[in-house]
C-alpha cells in the first residue's frame, strides 16, 4: 500500500464507518426523541417494533421508501425536487473535518481517527459547509408554491442567518485564543497540562452565545418558529411527501449531530476526560475508547437538544430577532474584545 | 493538497447515496396520481392565495445587515490565527475596525431595522 492509495483506502473506510454511525445515529435520534419526550410527558412511547421499540426507526425508514412522492402543481418543479438534497448534502460533509478520536494502530500502521486528518482547516470548513443548509430552507419553501412553506422558508432564512453571527463570533474568540483552525490543536489546548481546562469555563460568554445560536440554527425548540406547527403548519417542508421529506428530516438531525460535536470540540475537550490519558491503554483500546468517549460526550448533548425542547416554551418571532441582533450579537462583539485585550496584557497561556 | 482528498472522496460519496436511495425510493413506492392530490396545502378551504411575490421587507433588511456583519466576522477570522504576530498594531488596527462597525450597528438600531415587534 504505498504513495496516494496509502491515503485513500483508509480515507473510504473511515467515511463508511463515519456514514454509517451518523445515519444509525441520526435514526436512533429520532427514537430517542420519541422515547424521551414520552417518558417526560408520563407515557410509554414507541414500544411495538422490536423490544422496546427499538425497531421502530428501521420501521419508519422502510415505510418512507413506500411513500408516495407528491409535487404539487404550484411548484416550481427543478428547484422543488433538488431542494431536500440541498439539505441532506450539507449535513452529511460537515463530518469530513470533525475528528471523531486520537488515533488507532492496527497492524503496525497508525490511523488517525479524522477523516481528513492532514486539513488544518477544520472550523473554516465546518462554518462555511453548515451555514449552506439554509440553501435548502430557502429553495424548498419558495418553490413549494404554498404560503405556509414560503412563510417557513423567510423565518427559517432569517432565523438561521442572524444567528450564524453569534457562531462565528463566538467561534472566532476560541480561534483567536487557541490561535489556529485545527480542532486536534484546539482539543489538545484544552487538556494535559497545567491550567489547561476545557474551554467553557474560561470562555463561558462565547459558550453561552454558541449554545443558544445552535439551538438557532438547527431550529429546535425553543427556537422552532420555521416549523412550528401550531402556526404554519410543517413550515418549509409542508408539501413535502416520502423519501425528500425524510431528507429534510434527516439532514435536521444530521445538523444536530454536527452541532453537538461542534460543541463537544470547542468547549469540552473533544474526546477526553480529566485525569485519563489513553496512552495507558495501549494504541489500539486507546484510540477506541477516545472515540466511545467522544460520541458519548455527543450522545449526552443529544439529550441536552431534546431536553430543552420539553422544557422551553416557542419564542415568538420578534423575541427571536430580539434575542439574535439585540443581546446575542453585542454580547459576542464584547466576548470577542475582552479576548483580544486579555491576550494582548497577558500572552497565550 | 492531498490532505484535501478525503473531502473529496466524501463529497462524492454523499453525492452517489442521494440518488442511489431516490432510486430505490422510485422503484418501490406507489405512483397514483389524480388532481385534489396535487393542490399546495390548505386547512380544509379552497387556496385563494399562493403568496408568492410579497414578501415583508424586514426579511430583506435583515438579510442586507447580515452581510456586512458576516463579512466583518470572516475578515476577523484570518487576523484571529495571526494574532501572535501582529500584535499590538493588528490590535489597533481591529479595534479601530470594530469601532466602525459598533457605529454601522447602532445606526441600524436606531433606523429600526432590528425592530420587529410592530
Amino acid at each position: 500500500m504505498t504513495g496516494i492509495w496509502a491515503i485513500v483506502i483508509p480515507a473510504f473506510v473511515k467515511i463508511l464507518v463515519i456514514i454509517a454511525v451518523v445515519m444509525t445515529g441520526v435514526a436512533y435520534t429520532t427514537l430517542a426523541e420519541r422515547k424521551v419526550s414520552a417518558w417526560m410527558q408520563d407515557r410509554k412511547g414507541p414500544n411495538r417494533a422490536g423490544p422496546f421499540g427499538l425497531l421502530q426507526p428501521v420501521a419508519d425508514g422502510i415505510k418512507f421508501f413506500f411513500k408516495e412522492d407528491i409535487t404539487p402543481k404550484e411548484a416550481y418543479r427543478p428547484i422543488y425536487l433538488l431542494a431536500p438534497l440541498l439539505t441532506l448534502f450539507p449535513a452529511l460533509i460537515t463530518f469530513a473535518v470533525i475528528p471523531f478520536g486520537t488515533s488507532v494502530t492496527v497492524a503496525g500502521q497508525t490511523y488517525p481517527l479524522a477523516i481528513a486528518p492532514g486539513m488544518n482547516l477544520g472550523i473554516v470548513y465546518l462554518l462555511a459547509i453548515s451555514s449552506m443548509s439554509v440553501y435548502g430552507i430557502l429553495l424548498a419553501g419558495w418553490s413549494s408554491g404554498s404560503k405556509y412553506s414560503l412563510m417557513g422558508a423567510l423565518r427559517g432564512a432569517s432565523q438561521v442567518i442572524s444567528y450564524e453571527l453569534g457562531i462565528g463570533l463566538a467561534v472566532l474568540s476560541i480561534v483567536l485564543w487557541t490561535g489556529t483552525f485545527d480542532f486536534n490543536a484546539i482539543v489538545a489546548d484544552q487538556t494535559g497540562g497545567w491550567g489547561k481546562v476545557w474551554f467553557f469555563i474560561p470562555h463561558f460568554l462565547a459558550f453561552v452565545v454558541f449554545t443558544v445560536s445552535i439551538f438557532a440554527e438547527t431550529n429546535r425548540l425553543p427556537f422552532d418558529l420555521p416549523e412550528g406547527e401550531s402556526e404554519i403548519v410543517g413550515g418549509y417542508h409542508t408539501e413535502y411527501s416520502g423519501l425528500r421529506f425524510a431528507m429534510f428530516f434527516m439532514g435536521e438531525y444530521a445538523n444536530m449531530i454536527t452541532a453537538s460535536a461542534f460543541v463537544v470540540l470547542l468547549f469540552f475537550g473533544g474526546w477526553n476526560l480529566p485525569f485519563v490519558r489513553y496512552e495507558w491503554f495501549g494504541p489500539l483500546w486507546g484510540g477506541l475508547l477516545s472515540m466511545v468517549v467522544f460520541f458519548s460526550k455527543i450522545a449526552v448533548c443529544l439529550f441536552i437538544f431534546i431536553w430543552v425542547r420539553w422544557t422551553l416554551p416557542r419564542f415568538r418571532y420578534d423575541q427571536l430577532m430580539t434575542l439574535g441582533w439585540r443581546r446575542l450579537f453585542p454580547l459576542a462583539v464584547l466576548n470577542f474584545v475582552l479576548v483580544a485585550t486579555w491576550l494582548l496584557l497577558r500572552g497565550r497561556p | 493538497m492531498l490532505s484535501y482528498l478525503p473531502i473529496g472522496i466524501f463529497v462524492a460519496i454523499a453525492l452517489a447515496i442521494v440518488p442511489l436511495t431516490m432510486g430505490l425510493g422510485w422503484l418501490l413506492r406507489p405512483k397514483r396520481y389524480d388532481p385534489v392530490k396535487l393542490e399546495p396545502y390548505e386547512c380544509g378551504i379552497e387556496v385563494h392565495d399562493t403568496l408568492r411575490g410579497k414578501v415583508s421587507v424586514h426579511f430583506y433588511l435583515v438579510a442586507v445587515v447580515f452581510l456586512v456583519f458576516d463579512v466583518e466576522t470572516i475578515f476577523l477570522l484570518p487576523w484571529a490565527v495571526a494574532f501572535d504576530r501582529l500584535k499590538l498594531f493588528g490590535f489597533v488596527e481591529v479595534v479601530v475596525f470594530l469601532a466602525l462597525l459598533v457605529a454601522a450597528y447602532v445606526y441600524v438600531w436606531m433606523k429600526g431595522a432590528l425592530r420587529w415587534e410592530e
